[in-house]
């Protein structure tokens, strides 16, 4: 620890300073704002670094706030898993912001304090050994990102913002009766100590703990925007202006992340009665999460809308690695994991661009004016739709084909295969439809003028995020070590319980 | 009290899943208040009920009541209320911009037809 220890909070508190100090700075210029809020993101990247390293070998970092001893004090635990995930999220973040300062925050007010906060609520959620203070980052990214969504205002967002707020103020509801019941039977919150509780429920209670554990796992299938819990996130993500989109890419991760991170830890293999609570409905509903996806994505009438789906179709292939629940299908979602944040991105990001292209056409795939700047647009949309589609050779395929090797044992081969083959086809039909309608099939602009050709600061940034696609293809050997040894650590829950208490369960 | 307790929790939680899923947006910003408060008490008694007991250690006490509950339920009652609020002025942003209070942002007259 020596030096470092106090690293695990600094990504939480970073985060928290720069949002109020950006909150304070309101009145100043808008390029000081800019400043502060980038630095303090691109400070987020060395930090995850740092803590993906200390965390490689294997070790959790546990810090105990106000030295408060588990599971009496609330706990920050930074393992292979909640590294991984803060890294995602800081290089996420560094893109999201770069295409945001190039003009996008100009729209309204705090959108630098909005989109710091957020990170503060993600990288709580990430990080927190609590289950109440889960629910509280919870609330802290959802009252942000109700802001970030709502940024610049607009009729439709409007409609989409309302949805998703009552929608998400639902789930908090439901969170808290989870949570209740939890605490109710086993007088802890410790997610660490509620593992060793849970592991000896007493046959009276295991009704009630089963259906608190089901409840949880209904809020965090409708933060992942799992089927039936996915509609509010089409329109949501669609609506929104393009570098939240790009951020909210992060955001039904959060809800993956929990259901991996609380069904291997509290109601894994050896939770006793309620062990492997969720096999019977997670991989089922994470195929038909993939189908549908894959077919809204096919249907969409707008490109933004178009990617949208395709981020419900990459919850259906994550929740689906998950589900099937090895160590190699783990690895394989968390090898997948950032590739479909970075693609997503880049796609919601170039989809604006696209949009201003083309003018009153923005990004409804109808026949519209030939773009300025067509051909940079035209092979950035290439490369990025090969990636989000799982094209070789980059890195959707290589976690795809890790998903489909890893599902060989499983009794739902068939289906896993058929579905997962079959929507990759569709995926690739779906964005090779919207490309030639969006780039060939097109008309001298009428008003040339009117069309706004892209700026390389607005192209930067799809292109780090592509390249970001491309490094997980060129680091795949130790990236798809790293997510094997986190997917052993995760199957492993005692390592994380004897690091939380200090002793042997 | 136990089934007292139960039975207002049950209802503010069956009227709140009722007036949220009504079509204007007053009534399901009554119907997720009510939630909250249902979701509050239910906190509030999973530390158990227990009358006229201390809280915190003392010397006279012959029993006490769990603590952490009511600290649970004062965050929950500070997050819903500032959601609530946020809600209340999105539900007026949404009627300003949308020209009625359908959740939807249409009109009766036009659902009516339909």
């Amino acid at each position: 620890m020596n030096g470092f220890a106090h690293l695990p909070i600094l990504p939480v508190v970073l985060p928290l300073f720069a949002g109020i100090t950006l909150l304070m700075l309101r009145n100043v210029p808008l390029a000081l704002q800019r400043g502060v809020s980038l630095v303090a993101t691109l400070a987020l990247v060395p930090l995850a670094i740092a803590l993906v390293q200390a965390a490689g070998d294997g070790t959790q970092l546990v810090y105990q706030l106000g030295n408060w001893v588990a599971p009496y004090g609330i706990v920050l635990v930074v393992d292979r898993l909640a590294a991984w995930l803060l890294l995602t999220t800081a290089l996420l973040a560094v893109f999201a912001l770069l295409y945001a300062i190039h003009g996008s925050d100009t729209q309204g007010r705090h959108f630098h304090a909005l989109f710091q906060l957020q990170l503060f609520g993600l990288n709580g959620a990430f990080l927190t050994g609590d289950l109440f203070n889960l629910f509280v980052f919870f609330e802290i990214l959802l009252l942000a990102s109700y802001g970030l969504l709502l940024h610049g205002g607009g009729r439709q967002r409007v409609k989409a913002g309302l949805h998703f707020v009552v929608i998400n103020l639902v789930g908090s509801t439901l969170f808290l009766f989870a949570v209740g019941t939890l605490y109710g039977v086993t007088g802890t919150l410790n997610m660490a100590d509620l593992a060793v509780k849970l592991a000896a429920t007493p046959p009276d209670n295991l009704a009630l703990v089963q259906s608190a554990g089901l409840l949880l796992f209904a809020v965090f299938a409708l933060k992942a925007a799992l089927l039936p819990l996915y509609l509010w996130l089409p329109a949501a993500y669609a609506h929104t202006s393009a570098p939240v989109a790009a951020l909210f890419a992060i955001m039904t991760k959060v809800g993956a992340y929990s259901i991996l991170r609380v069904y291997t830890l509290m109601f894994g293999d050896a939770a006793g009665p309620v062990a492997n609570l969720l096999d019977p409905w997670l991989a089922p509903l994470a195929l038909a999460t993939l189908t549908l996806g894959m077919l809204g994505a096919v249907a969409a009438t707008a490109l933004r809308q178009q990617v949208a789906y395709l981020v419900v179709a990459s919850i259906g292939s994550l929740l689906l690695a998950f589900g099937l629940g090895t160590r190699d299908a783990i690895a394989a979602g968390l090898y997948y994991l950032p590739h479909s944040v970075f693609a997503a991105a880049a796609l919601f990001l170039l989809a604006d661009s696209i949009g201003r292209a083309r003018g009153e056409f923005a990004d409804r795939f109808d026949s519209g004016p030939e773009m300025p700047g067509a051909r940079v647009l035209g092979g950035l949309f290439f490369v990025a739709a090969a990636a989000i589609a799982g094209l070789p050779p980059l890195s959707g395929f290589l976690g795809k084909f890790m998903l489909l090797k890893a599902a060989l044992d499983s009794p739902l081969l068939p289906w896993v295969w058929s579905i997962v083959l079959v929507t990759g086809l569709l995926g690739m039909i779906a964005l090779a439809r919207s490309g030639s309608l969006l780039f060939y099939r097109t008309h001298s602009p009428h008003d040339a003028a009117a069309l706004t050709p892209p700026s390389m600061a607005a192209l930067a940034p799809v292109g780090g995020l592509l390249l970001l696609v491309a490094g997980l293809v060129i680091w795949a050997g130790p990236l798809s070590d790293y997510a094997h040894a986190t997917a052993t650590q995760l199957l492993q829950p005692q390592q994380y319980i004897e690091a939380v208490l200090g002793r042997t369960p | 009290m136990e089934a007292m307790i139960a039975l207002v929790i049950g209802v503010l939680t069956a009227g709140g899943v009722f007036l949220a899923l009504r079509g204007q947006t007053f009534p399901v910003v009554l119907g997720l208040t009510l939630m909250s408060y249902a979701v509050n008490l239910f906190l509030f008694v999973m530390g158990r009920l227990a009358i006229g007991v201390p809280p915190v250690i003392s010397a006279a006490a012959e029993g006490y009541t769990d603590p952490l509950p009511q600290a649970l339920v004062l965050t929950a009652i500070v997050i819903s209320f500032g959601m609530t609020a946020f809600v209340i002025v999105l539900a007026l942003k949404a009627r300003a911009e949308l020209g009625n209070d359908h959740v939807d942002g249409r009109h009766h007259d036009e659902d009516r037809h339909a």
